[in-house]
């Protein structure tokens, strides 16, 4: 914790699903955090009512872990990230004070209607390997080893866990407003394992030592209600729902799309490359998009998740960013994945920056003044946890802590890291939150990867070569068409 | 910032070192006298090893330090091992599971993740393993070498504590509950709370007097056993020849004069227990525990192997080993008068001269006590009389002039 904030109260509140209620509910107490709500755009509120308490809007999945590590005292987010944190941590500082009683739906285990499990027995049964998928993986290997399945492996996700099963994964840890929401997307509920409830969470050693009795006393009215329980009816059984089958079907060669920043030009550029696609558009998105080749499938998942993916012959191909492709080498550099060529689009830098008030103006300097034992150890934001991992020894910075995070790591500077490795398109972003670049640590854009046995394999690689040399070809149209823009202009 | 060891990690200084090896030696030789051969397996194996049901409880899996490899993108886990037994169990169906037989030993170090980080999370272990064989007499068999070691060790005050975990498993099944409600009750008792299995309602009145002299009383002797039996006429058949398995072998060991106690209770800690549980006790603290796995290795789909054995727990055992008798002086320290490069080189040559006669020598450059030494060399840039060789014991001092004459004064001393 910063010494500039010492005496402070520090409350860490949460972005995306939960904002609306928890705006609600601030309001309802009286915290008086102006400008929470829908609309906000800024990560730091002071509270009008009390001069000691100060907030930031953090993702909701890295609330549990700042409240824990102590950079903030107290914190509201979903019990789903808590006990996330709680089943890989249950001797860490996390302390759950009191449900708050609003969120939705509950975490499942969803088998699929075509991937053969449909009872818990049967899992435990199981002699065969089980994948299991999901944003969740503490939750997702606690399950696996509570119901004592033989066999598992798990595969962390950052998003899209419903789209894995049945053909990638046999089972998925995941969120879902109901078991009649999940059969809707062709799956089986399994198990139920917890309704996901918004709760007021905080540091034990700030309970044990700090007097955060002023702010508890607001949720007065709050605390002491038990969790929400799950209002979907408990006697609804897997056979009463209607489990619509996916009209799907094993396929030669399997792609992987980019959802998300990359959707678009990715559906553009292969618009361009002449691949008709239905249900990979802005106005229609399908996980499962349509194409006019019978042998090729095609499915729509997180970019970041592709290279893994990849790599488990899940898919042989896939569009996704050279960031995360380098993420996922730094971590397993013996992966079966390889970059085929660059697409041009989705330029990003991956750059090293600190707080402009560090004084400092390269990593050379950063590695002097972390020596002399300022800023020991160096606390380093970042979604690129391997990369920047890679980064800092390479460059000798020592001693240093890595704080993962799930995007917009400028939010942590500074008061809850030092440094961060992000990616930038203009360094807008990074200029509104006072920060200085230190380094670029290498330019990123969108690639196609592919699993380097499946270019071996015979059965495989003429289809592979026809649609890479398809997108080739389009690339090369595309980069002509840009030329002569140029030089029309 | 100050270097800093790892939470829950221990250091072994050179004293803990010394107790660590009369440990580990007086287990080899031991386990080598009985016909136990070494081996070593590696500190990472797959986590699904330790999964299925029947080998390490969740609660012990739970605390297990698993992580992806470098190689890990196809989701393999792998773990620091967190158990000795199961990775012997592998490495005998992997190596040498065509013969009849095998007696194994081990000396490892296991991890396990503990909360507090006051104790430790990598604890040592001396273990032997004996797959195959007929019943009994390898259960008496590791029972007897276990204590051999202790007894060699000179650890005294040490209670033997005998449970049988087919005889757990049978009276569970009196209790006639749901298997994920056994299941349950299993976990808890494995994890030490017996209080779970009192808690637990009988459907049988006469569950609960069965359960009063199991978990009441303590025998001493194979009378016990035999007093359980007559006492219980209507018991189940799993629960009758769980009950004469203990019996044979608490006989034997009566007849081995091997004083022990029989307590249910001390039956805790692993899943994959099928016969006789065995602890030692002392100072208060568990030093080694084993027993019979029979159904481990068939799991592990290495065919119908039945297998015992035991681990000594080194740590607390460190703590208990009686001290060492103290040795006079010994060894002979080479000290030059000046670090000249001629003196260093003398004192290496002549340090090395000893050494290969046999002689413990050691260089001193850092003012070492010469009365830690029973001979003490030193070396001057002076001729033709370079060497001057002080007896430390009887406080004489000779001058020399070669190292062969070092080696006959030193022989004759």
């Amino acid at each position: 914790m910063k010494d500039h904030q010492a005496g402070y109260i520090k409350f860490a509140l949460p972005k995306g699903r939960f904002l609306s209620p928890t705006a609600s509910l601030i309001a309802e107490v009286d915290l008086r955090f102006e400008g929470y709500g829908d609309k906000t755009k800024q990560y730091r509120l002071r509270s009008a009512r009390f001069s000691s308490l100060v907030a930031k809007i953090l993702r909701e999945k890295d609330i549990p872990i700042e409240v824990a590590v102590g950079n903030y005292d107290l914190g509201i987010c979903g019990s789903d990230w808590i006990e996330e944190y709680l089943v890989k941590y249950p001797a860490g500082a996390l302390m759950k004070i009191a449900s708050l009683n609003y969120g939705e739906g509950d975490i499942h285990v969803v088998g699929s209607a075509q991937g053969g499990i449909t009872s818990l027995n049967e899992l435990s049964a199981r002699q065969n390997d089980c994948r299991v998928v999901s944003e969740y993986p503490n939750l997702s290997e606690a399950f696996a080893l509570n119901l004592r399945m033989r066999r598992f492996r798990i595969f962390p996700v950052w998003g899209a866990a419903e789209v894995y099963p049945p053909e990638n994964a046999d089972l998925a840890v995941l969120w879902g407003r109901s078991r009649a929401h999940i059969a809707a997307q062709g799956l089986i509920p399994l198990d139920k394992l917890f309704p996901v409830t918004a709760y007021l969470v905080a540091n034990r050693e700030s309970l044990e030592n700090k007097d955060l009795s002023q702010i508890l006393m607001c949720f007065d009215s709050k605390l002491g209600a038990g969790p929400r329980t799950s209002m979907e009816h408990e006697l609804v059984i897997c056979k009463e729902l209607k489990i619509p089958c996916p009209l799907w079907s094993a396929k030669e060669i399997n792609l992987a799309l980019p959802d998300g920043h990359q959707q678009a030009p990715a559906a553009q550029f292969l618009e361009q490359a002449g691949l008709t696609l239905q249900g990979y558009s802005e106005e229609v998105v399908s996980r499962r998009p349509c194409v006019d080749l019978d042998w090729l499938g095609i499915k729509v998942i997180r970019p970041q998740d592709m290279p893994l993916q990849v790599a488990n012959g899940n898919f042989d191909l896939a569009i996704t960013g050279e960031d995360w492709l380098r993420e996922h080498l730094c971590r397993f550099p013996s992966s079966p994945v390889k970059k085929l060529f660059g697409l041009g689009f989705g330029t990003v830098k991956i750059v090293a920056a600190v707080s402009r008030d560090m004084p400092v103006n390269n990593i050379d300097e950063l590695r002097s003044l972390v020596q002399s034992g300022k800023f020991a150890p160096l606390k380093v934001a970042s979604e690129y946890i391997n990369i920047a991992d890679r980064y800092l020894q390479d460059n000798r910075i020592n001693p240093y802590k890595l704080i993962p995070t799930w995007g917009a790591s400028e939010a942590f500077l500074p008061e809850d890291a030092d440094m961060l490795v992000d990616n930038t398109q203009t360094g807008k972003t990074l200029e509104q939150h006072k920060l200085r670049i230190l380094d670029v640590l290498f330019q990123s854009s969108a690639c196609l990867i592919a699993n380097k046995d499946s270019l071996a394999s015979s059965n495989k690689k003429e289809k592979i070569k026809f649609l890479t040399q398809k997108l080739r070809a389009g690339l090369k149209q595309i980069e002509n068409q840009n030329a002569k823009g140029k030089n029309t202009k | 910032m100050k270097n800093q060891k790892c939470k829950g990690m221990q250091d072994l200084l050179p004293g803990d070192m010394l107790r660590f090896r009369r440990i580990e030696d007086t287990f080899r030789t031991c386990c080598r006298s009985w016909g136990y051969q070494e081996a070593r397996t590696p500190t990472l194996e797959y986590l699904y090893l330790f999964t299925a049901t029947g080998t390490l409880t969740p609660g012990m899996l739970s605390k297990v330090y698993s992580f992806l490899d470098w190689d890990g993108w196809s989701g393999e886990r792998v773990v620091l091992r967190p158990d000795g037994t199961i990775p012997v169990a592998r490495l005998y169906i992997d190596n040498l599971s065509g013969q009849e037989s095998a007696r194994l030993s081990y000396v490892t170090n296991i991890f396990a993740f503990e909360g507090t980080g006051k104790k430790n999370r990598e604890r040592w272990q001396c273990g032997a393993e004996f797959f195959g064989g007929a019943k009994f007499a390898p259960d008496v068999e590791i029972i007897l070498l276990a204590e051999d070691v202790i007894r060699k060790l000179g650890i005294k005050n040490v209670r033997l504590q005998l449970s049988h975990a087919g005889l757990v498993k049978a009276l569970l099944r009196e209790f006639k509950l749901s298997p994920a409600e056994e299941a349950k009750i299993t976990d808890r008792i494995l994890e030490g709370d017996w209080e779970t299995l009192t808690r637990a309602k009988s459907t049988h009145p006469e569950m609960e007097r069965l359960m009063a002299a199991l978990l009441g009383l303590k025998g001493k002797s194979s009378s016990f056993l035999r007093n359980v039996k007559a006492s219980f006429p209507t018991a189940s058949q799993d629960f009758k020849s769980s009950l004469e398995d203990f019996l044979s072998i608490a006989t034997l060991l009566d007849n081995m004069d091997c004083s022990y106690e029989v307590d249910i209770a001390t039956m805790h800690g692993f899943e994959y227990y099928t016969g006789i549980c065995f602890q030692f006790v002392a100072g208060g603290e568990k030093i080694g525990g084993g027993g019979r796995y029979d159904r481990l290795v068939p799991l592990m789909n290495g065919g119908d192997v039945p297998a015992c054995g035991f681990a000594l727990y080194v740590d607390p055992m460190m703590r208990l080993l009686p001290p060492e008798k103290k040795k006079g002086k010994s060894g002979i320290l080479v000290k030059g008068k000046e670090l000249t490069p001629e003196i260093v080189k003398t004192c290496f040559t002549v340090a090395q001269f000893l050494r290969d006669a046999g002689y413990l020598a050691e260089i001193d450059f850092a003012g070492r006590a010469e009365s830690d030494y029973e001979w003490v060399i030193s070396v001057s840039g002076k001729k033709p009389s370079r060497l001057v060789l002080k007896d430390c014991l009887k406080k004489r001092r000779r001058e020399v002039t070669s190292v062969a004459e070092i080696l006959e004064v030193v022989g004759e001393g």
